[in-house]
């Protein structure tokens, strides 16, 4: 079944179409440009959402100021690349500043209420209502958009061929080189999320405390220490994906609640506290969104949170949810 | 000891000179967006108030102006809440606003409870303000979003030769509105414009790379009605995929806020025609004083005043003309000032303004081109000014209503 | 049944006479203004917060759709009534129109409680969240029923013999007659075996369970009777506006409603009311006394100091509502 999909869509993306399919969904670079588009925005709320994730699963944390962090990791990676001239720069900075105040908010505020996970919720509201509006005081309501290196800026052509004219020419699609980089990047992330989690006892010690706080706890291991470190990495990533998402799109007020929106649908989707339930999620609702806006546009918005009350409704855990 | 005796004589004298002021002097509401994401635009329209209140001193007629704000946050409940306030709490007997479209038909439709409340807008360019379900004591100088787009549609027919355009737009009713007034007279002339080739974005999508994708190859050219922030994506967007089709701008489109955004320069939009209420550039006399002054009165605003500051002016002006005419009479409920207002006629910044009979300006529109400046950035240039332009667009008034009200598919024109 | 309402009411402390004496008062001194967007809107605002407060404080379930619940039912007043969008406007009699809205309110609480309570705890505020986000989504987009980003305006008022239900005094005694009914309504239920049973599910439901009772239907009920309460200040709200859009139901309403609720206390039904009344004046007067562009740090802070420093016993609450959380986020742990 999954083997027949994966040559369907294989045959959809590499072979010339035939004029009965055009008829019926279009023209074939809609449909391949849209593909990207969905693997690409997947990519950048899988990095958003792996933070998330990463946090709730340890610490049973919902942290819906997860997308001031992204936003305002966003708003420093700007000020920093513009004054500096350097992109890279830019993403490094606003990755570490937001991991430090991460583990600020994770030391001040959340170690004080310890197990008390509604409180901390409800806490983290409070912080993104504050959040938006001093963000909104300092960046004021323009929209930002950075300017990536030249070597990542313009379209590049795939190996896809789009139409054959009638003079037997082929056209190839075209495609933006920075999201296929975005999707570099996530995949980059992901794999390193991955080794970090399976491979090191620093990931030992997160995985056991995924799955029994206490017992973590009993065997001696600094869990707050763990605690800490996970809150950064997870806020390090929601301020990069600021800057990486910010490049690809803009950054501008509200964005902070649309990627949290994202990000909960995302982690809804794939499963609480799993990365790879996260990557899952997130393919699906880049997808869908993607797919929904080229061809139904009015609903398109819709289709992603239909998705997760359909996933909620037979399987409310999640798809990797335990 | 001394602090507090003098702190009570400083709020005595408060207290007096308030007093003594309260004899002479009219409160004027202003409602405008000052919180969230549009604050900016929201104060840049209470500006437009200030300069016209500052032509007069402000003082009307020996009544010094007393000027409440309210504040909203886009949404027309708040805009209701803010104006309530204005009204039963604060006593003010003229309110000026606010900003938006749906904020504009919420503040008409309360406007039918206070009959004795004078009600003028601010920048709101909703169509169905002033054309169905009108309000006898809400006023509106300024023009509208169908209004706005005058003269684009021939314009394109005529000169450009354009004959089948594409349409990206965001999907809620100022889109719908400014869509209808490009549309309405190129479709009448013979152009077309397919329901399949008309794309309604939600609004706050940031990501238009598969509408772009999804856009047909075999249309002459895309008109784009979408504001600042989505216009700045959708252009880089559309560079970035390789993008070669002519656009066309709405009003919002292709102002000074997205034509010097930073990033790369954007030649591929050189050649672009627009229209709206207002053309930065524009050599009159009349305008450049306008702008002269308000740069001078507030150094810290926009490098010049936007559409929502020009709205408000010309609004607040002819709240304070008329009030000048009745001498500052509203001891009969308005219904004298009223009067006044509905047969104004006077000269603004951006021309002759008077009222039809829904109270709706008739105004001039500006036809406008994007250009390469003298130094190298791209700036609006003037085309052509379509003078005193209607709200039915040259048509009766029952003729223009047999369109039914702005939406996704009007005017058909397949 | 009529022995426990006349107990609910023989037990009411002359304090709450008095308040209810003074509320009744209340408009002669004040000016319309006061009357109806301080008096009744708090009253409305205090209603969705009770419905909150119910799911939040019996139930220990954190809701943020209720307000898609008031704005589901202000929308069936203004499709099965009469608006001037020239959009659907049944032009039906009030007398159907307002328990229709009031019924639909409360399936669709009662539908979220069925979705969420499959999920529990923390999960919940989250997944009321997803919810209330899509109604407001399809709302805005969808013009055959909801008439899409422009909503429904020009929605007239009920007229109850011959007196417009929406002139500031009946108004107002409509919103007050509505908000001490759910009071009452709500101090009975808690002591009633359905509250017990829900405040019981809410402390340990794994009891409530072994006892025979399912704890599943218990909670949908109590979404269900939210839902009566948030529907009905739903049919005020369209009253006092005449309008609705997808405004009215946006996310930023939905957690004006959490801070409402939170703010004012969930400890007891009349936390709601207070925190209602706090936000309304500051909404209103802040622009008076501070910027108004920072109203919403001024509103976060104060959500941020009730949640840190209450005072008001909220902690005794939080460690209700933890321990009840606890169990279900750590099955494997059942010693204590």
């Amino acid at each position: 079944m999954a083997l027949v999909a994966a040559a369907i869509l294989l045959w959809l993306v590499f072979a010339v179409w035939p004029d009965w399919l055009i008829d019926a969904i279009g023209r074939k670079k809609t449909f391949v440009t849209t593909l990207f588009n969905g693997l690409t925005l997947a990519g950048l709320y899988f990095l958003v959402a792996s933070g998330f994730t990463l946090i709730f699963g340890l610490m049973r944390n919902v942290n819906l100021a997860h997308g001031s962090l992204y936003l305002l990791g966003g708003y420093i990676g700007y000020e920093v690349s513009t004054r500096s001239g350097s992109w890279i720069l830019g993403v490094v900075v606003a990755f570490v500043a937001l991991a430090v105040i991460g583990a600020v908010l994770q030391v001040v505020v959340f170690r004080r209420m310890q197990g008390d996970d509604l409180r901390q919720t409800l806490v983290t509201i409070g912080i993104s209502i504050i959040a938006a509006d001093l963000m909104l005081a300092a960046w004021g309501g323009t929209t930002y958009q950075f300017t990536p290196p030249d070597a990542l800026f313009g379209a590049v052509e795939l190996p896809i061929i789009s139409v054959v004219k009638a003079s037997g020419a082929m056209v190839m699609i075209k495609y933006p080189f920075y999201r296929l980089f975005v999707l570099g990047i996530a995949i980059v992330v992901g794999v390193g999320l991955w080794i970090l989690l399976n491979r090191t006892r620093i990931g030992m010690m997160i995985r056991a405390g995924v799955d029994d706080r206490e017992m973590l706890a009993a065997t001696g291991v600094n869990v707050d220490l763990v605690f800490v470190l996970v809150f950064a990495i997870g806020a390090g990533l929601a301020g990069l994906a600021g800057v990486i998402g910010g490049t690809a799109l803009s950054i501008a007020p509200g964005e902070d609640v649309r990627y949290l929106l994202a990000s909960l649908v995302v982690v809804i989707v794939g499963g609480m506290g799993s990365i790879s339930g996260a990557a899952i999620g997130a393919l699906l609702i880049g997808l869908a969104e993607q797919f929904g806006l080229a061809y139904f546009p009015t609903y398109g918005v819709v289709l992603t949170f239909l998705i997760m009350i359909v996933v909620l409704a037979v399987r409310p855990q999640g798809i990797m949810g335990k | 000891m001394k602090y507090s005796n003098l702190l009570m004589g400083a709020s005595l004298a408060a207290l007096m000179s308030a007093s003594g002021v309260y004899a002479e002097s009219l409160k004027v509401g202003a409602v405008a967006t000052l919180e969230g994401a549009f604050a900016a635009l929201g104060e840049d329209g209470l500006r437009g108030i200030q300069l016209a209140l500052n032509e007069f001193d402000g003082e009307v007629a020996g009544y010094t102006i007393e000027l409440i704000s309210g504040s909203t946050d886009a949404s027309p409940d708040s805009a209701v809440r803010a104006v309530r306030k204005l009204v039963e709490q604060d006593g003010a007997q003229i309110v000026i606003g606010p900003l938006s479209g749906s904020e504009g038909i919420a503040i008409r439709d309360y406007s039918k409870t206070q009959p004795e409340v004078t009600f003028l807008n601010g920048a709101s360019a909703a169509q169905d303000t002033t054309l169905r379900e009108t309000s006898d004591n809400f006023f509106r100088f300024s023009t509208e979003g169908a209004q706005w787009m005058a003269g684009l549609g021939e314009y394109v027919y005529t000169e450009k030769g354009y004959r089948t355009v594409a349409v990206v737009a965001e999907d809620y009713s100022f889109p719908y509105t400014q869509v209808f007034g490009f549309l309405e007279p190129f479709c009448r002339m013979g152009g077309t414009s397919p329901q399949d080739a008309r794309f309604y974005v939600p609004l706050g999508n940031k990501d238009y790379s598969s509408v772009i994708a999804a856009l047909p190859d075999e249309v002459d050219a895309i008109y784009v009605a979408l504001g600042g922030a989505d216009a700045v994506n959708f252009l880089s967007q559309y560079e970035q995929s390789g993008g070669d089709l002519p656009l066309i701008g709405g009003s919002i489109t292709m102002d000074q806020s997205v034509l010097g955004s930073k990033g790369s320069q954007r030649d591929y939009i050189i050649g672009t025609p627009a229209a709206g209420p207002i053309s930065d550039t524009w050599d009159d006399p009349r305008w450049q004083a306008f702008v002269t002054d308000y740069q001078e009165t507030f150094p810290d605003g926009f490098p010049s005043p936007s559409l929502f500051a020009h709205g408000y002016y010309i609004n607040a002006k002819a709240a304070f003309l008329a009030l000048e005419e009745v001498s500052g009479d509203l001891s009969d409920g308005g219904a004298a000032y009223r009067e006044v207002l509905a047969k104004l006629s006077f000269e603004t910044p951006t021309g002759m303004v008077h009222l039809d009979e829904r109270h709706q300006a008739v105004g001039d529109i500006f036809l406008t081109e994007v250009v390469e400046g003298p130094n190298g950035g791209l700036l609006n240039k003037t085309i052509s000014v379509t003078p005193q332009v209607t709200q039915t667009l040259g048509l009766g008034y029952e003729e223009f209503l047999a369109y039914g009200p702005v939406s996704r598919e009007n005017p058909v024109c397949e | 049944m009529i022995a426990g309402v006349v107990k609910t009411i023989s037990g009411v402390r002359p304090a709450w006479w008095v308040a209810l004496v003074l509320l009744i008062l209340f408009p002669f001194p004040a000016n319309d203004f006061f009357t109806v967007q301080i008096g009744a809107y708090s009253m409305i605002l205090g209603l969705i917060g009770l419905s909150l407060m119910i799911l939040a404080g019996y139930g220990g379930m954190v809701s943020l759709a209720q307000l898609t619940a008031a704005g589901l039912a202000a929308y069936v007043v203004a499709i099965f009534g009469v608006n001037s969008n020239d959009v659907l406007g049944f032009g039906w009699s009030w007398w159907i129109v307002a328990p229709l809205a009031i019924a639909v309110g409360t399936l669709f609480s009662a539908l979220v409680g069925l979705i969420a309570v499959r999920t529990s705890g923390i999960y919940m505020i989250m997944i009321t969240l997803a919810i209330a986000v899509s109604v407001f989504f399809f709302a805005r987009q969808n013009y055959e029923v909801f008439n899409g980003f422009t909503g429904y305006a020009g929605i007239t008022a009920p007229h109850i013999a011959g007196v417009d239900m929406r002139a500031p005094l009946p108004f107002y005694y409509l919103s007050l007659i509505g908000a001490v009914f759910f009071l009452a309504v709500t101090a009975f239920v808690e002591g009633s075996p359905f509250g017990l049973a829900l405040q019981a599910t809410r402390d340990n439901p794994r009891r409530v369970a072994a006892l025979g009772y399912s704890v599943t239907a218990i909670r949908v009920f109590a979404f269900a009777l939210a839902g009566v309460v948030a529907a009905t200040a739903g049919v005020l709200l369209v009253i006092l506006n005449g309008r609705v859009s997808p405004g009215t139901i946006g996310v930023d309403v939905a957690i004006d409603i959490l801070v409402i609720a939170v703010v004012g206390g969930l400890r007891h039904p009349v936390g709601p009311f207070l925190g209602a009344l706090a936000f309304v004046l500051l909404e209103n007067f802040a622009i008076d006394l501070i910027d108004r562009e920072r109203f919403n740090t001024v509103i976060g802070a104060a959500f941020l100091l009730v949640i840190f420093f209450s005072p008001d016993g909220l902690l005794g609450l939080w460690q209700k509502l933890s321990d009840r959380i606890k169990p279900i986020q750590t099955p494997t742990k059942s010693e204590h």
